[in-house]
């Protein structure tokens, strides 16, 4: 028989996080904040009006951009955000969540041989997208002395004339790092002199505790240049709607939505009608939750300063990265002594690229109370290691 | 600096966090917040710190009435007067002004359905401005507070997610 499997996707290294899941799954009586979704549900009200809609047998297909009321609501929201306007009709479209919108662009925008920069450590999926369009991932190695941001000139030592995209994954998933608006106004530079396009993920934009996210696109000579990505999923607690949105030139949407009309059809209906709950009355929700991260965020961190463990101090999303280069050990060995000995999983930072090494990820998507007892465990086992 | 809004929808919902923390949670120093707190409570804006009681598992005898009460304000004093007379009873443990078909809404706890009665028809209803009383007693409490009593919080995500 043949072998059925083409080279390309063998050639894809299945996700670090898998291989630690299946031990964490078989280790009994272990508490995890390895988890990167929001612990809260999402606010009845949103939820409500997605009852409401099947309510009413709102059960169709929606068109392929998604439904024009969502888009408009998205338009507002980034315009009342970001002080840019995007055409609901021809600039915005409805994603099944944000990771199809980044592999909708990658594919649509590369051709085979086209560079990609990937900013690491960062979100599992850009490599392997790249890949699967035929792209040439190139990794640039963000450094904690920069606190995880990147810079100019690490841009400029990897750009060739075959770099096309250049991926801004802040904030950031599993840092913590935001870009604040000078870091971007370098970035934008570079950007333009080299005539490169942006793939701007920005998922957990509304999570930022020193001030409102500023996004590359409110950058004069980058709204053309750039694919503005988010979602519901990390704002609204909506992880399992499955819903997030692009945005960006009509004629690179265009495509994008004819790749997403041939495999998707549409973003769940259901979803979509919840969504525009959402982005209409649901500040309030956002930054009460956001208020919550922002206590759990200081308590963990406080935490590690008794226990004497070096991190940086992270801005953005609902992760803290220590650095645990001190215990002469590999993330994952670190990992998986913690929950072999305590009981208690977090995620190696090596499953976020090779640079993440000698780091871990913990995320405080997770009550104090939580919390306060993973921590215990947490001084027991390193503790234990520096005697 | 932590917000004094921040500070008092924390313990609002933990009153037994202790300025240390409180300290760290938002980010300040745990002088200002203990001077924060002590200015709260000097205002009236902190009136107590309470603890949340599901007292129907306790198996204790505790009954809720939420009585409806329509009285005659009075020249000078509208309803200030008669809603003191009502709160000056240790047994309420409510009292409200409120808009529409009544005036003030009684909460009343008692050991029993007689005793919650007794209050009504000796206490309340005879005093001379009560027009009409109207009683409502709790059957079950789903949600008090904010806190919700009937069910547990269950973590129902994936242990590990990227």
């Amino acid at each position: 028989m043949r072998d059925p499997l083409g080279k390309k996707v063998i050639g894809i290294k299945p996700s670090g996080i898998r291989k630690f899941f299946d031990i964490v799954q078989e280790t009994e009586g272990a508490i995890s904040l390895g988890v990167g979704e929001p612990d809260f549900d999402t606010p009845w009200h949103i939820r409500d009006e997605g009852i409401y809609s099947l309510e009413k047998g709102r059960t169709f297909y929606t068109s392929n951009s998604g439904l024009k009321e969502l888009r408009q609501e998205v338009s507002n929201y980034i315009n009342r955000t970001q002080g840019v306007t995007y055409d609901p009709l021809k600039e915005i479209f409805i994603t099944v969540g944000g990771s199809e919108a980044i592999d909708l662009a990658f594919r649509a925008m590369v051709d085979e041989g086209d560079e990609v920069l990937i900013p690491q450590p960062s979100y599992v999926s850009y490599e392997p997208c790249a890949i699967l369009a035929d792209a040439v991932p190139v990794i640039i190695e963000l450094k904690e002395e920069n606190d995880f941001r990147l810079t100019a000139e690490e841009v400029l030592e990897k750009v060739t004339d075959k770099t096309k995209i250049l991926v801004l994954p802040f904030p950031n998933n599993p840092t913590g790092a935001v870009m604040e608006k000078k870091d971007l106004e370098e970035i934008a530079k570079v950007v333009i002199e080299k005539d490169l396009y942006v793939i701007s993920d920005e998922i957990y934009s509304e999570l930022t505790y020193n001030g409102k996210h500023v996004s590359i696109v409110s950058l004069p000579g980058m709204r053309e240049r750039t694919i503005l990505i988010n979602g519901f999923s990390k704002a609204y607690a909506m992880t399992g709607w499955r819903l997030g949105y692009a945005c960006g030139p009509a004629n690179i949407m265009a495509q994008m939505v004819k790749i997403h009309q041939f495999a998707i059809m549409c973003a769940p209906t259901t979803s979509q009608y919840a969504a525009v709950e959402a982005l209409r009355n649901g500040d309030e929700d956002v930054s009460k939750m956001r208020e919550e991260y922002n206590h759990r965020r200081r308590y963990l961190l406080n935490e590690f300063k008794k226990f004497g463990l070096p991190c940086f101090e992270p801005f953005g999303a609902f992760y803290v990265f220590p650095c645990i280069k001190k215990f002469g050990m590999s993330s994952d060995e670190f990992c998986t002594r913690l929950l072999e000995e305590e009981k208690l999983a977090v995620v190696p930072g090596s499953a976020f690229g090779d640079c993440g090494e000698g780091y871990i990820r913990i995320s405080y998507a997770y009550s104090l109370q939580n919390l306060k007892i993973a921590m215990e465990r947490f001084e027991k086992f390193i503790s234990k290691l520096e005697h | 600096m932590g917000t004094r809004e921040e500070i008092l929808n924390i313990i609002e919902k933990n009153s037994r966090i202790e300025v240390h923390e409180l300290s760290v949670l938002l980010g300040a120093d745990e002088l200002l917040i203990a001077n924060e707190l002590k200015a709260l409570e000097d205002e009236g804006i902190i009136c107590g710190y309470h603890t949340m009681i599901d007292w129907s598992k306790t198996g204790l005898d505790k009954v809720n009435a939420l009585i409806e009460v329509k009285v005659t304000p009075t020249r000078g004093q509208g309803f200030d007067n008669i809603a003191e007379r009502i709160y000056k009873y240790p047994e309420v443990t409510s009292v409200y002004l409120m808009s529409g078909g009544f005036d003030l809404m009684v909460i009343l706890e008692g050991k029993s359905l007689q005793e919650v009665a007794g209050f009504v028809n000796n206490k309340l209803a005879t005093l001379d401005t009560v027009l009409s009383t109207a009683t409502h007693f709790i059957l079950k409490k789903y949600k008090d507070h904010g806190t919700i009593l009937t069910k547990q919080y269950e973590d129902t995500r994936e242990i590990i997610t990227p």
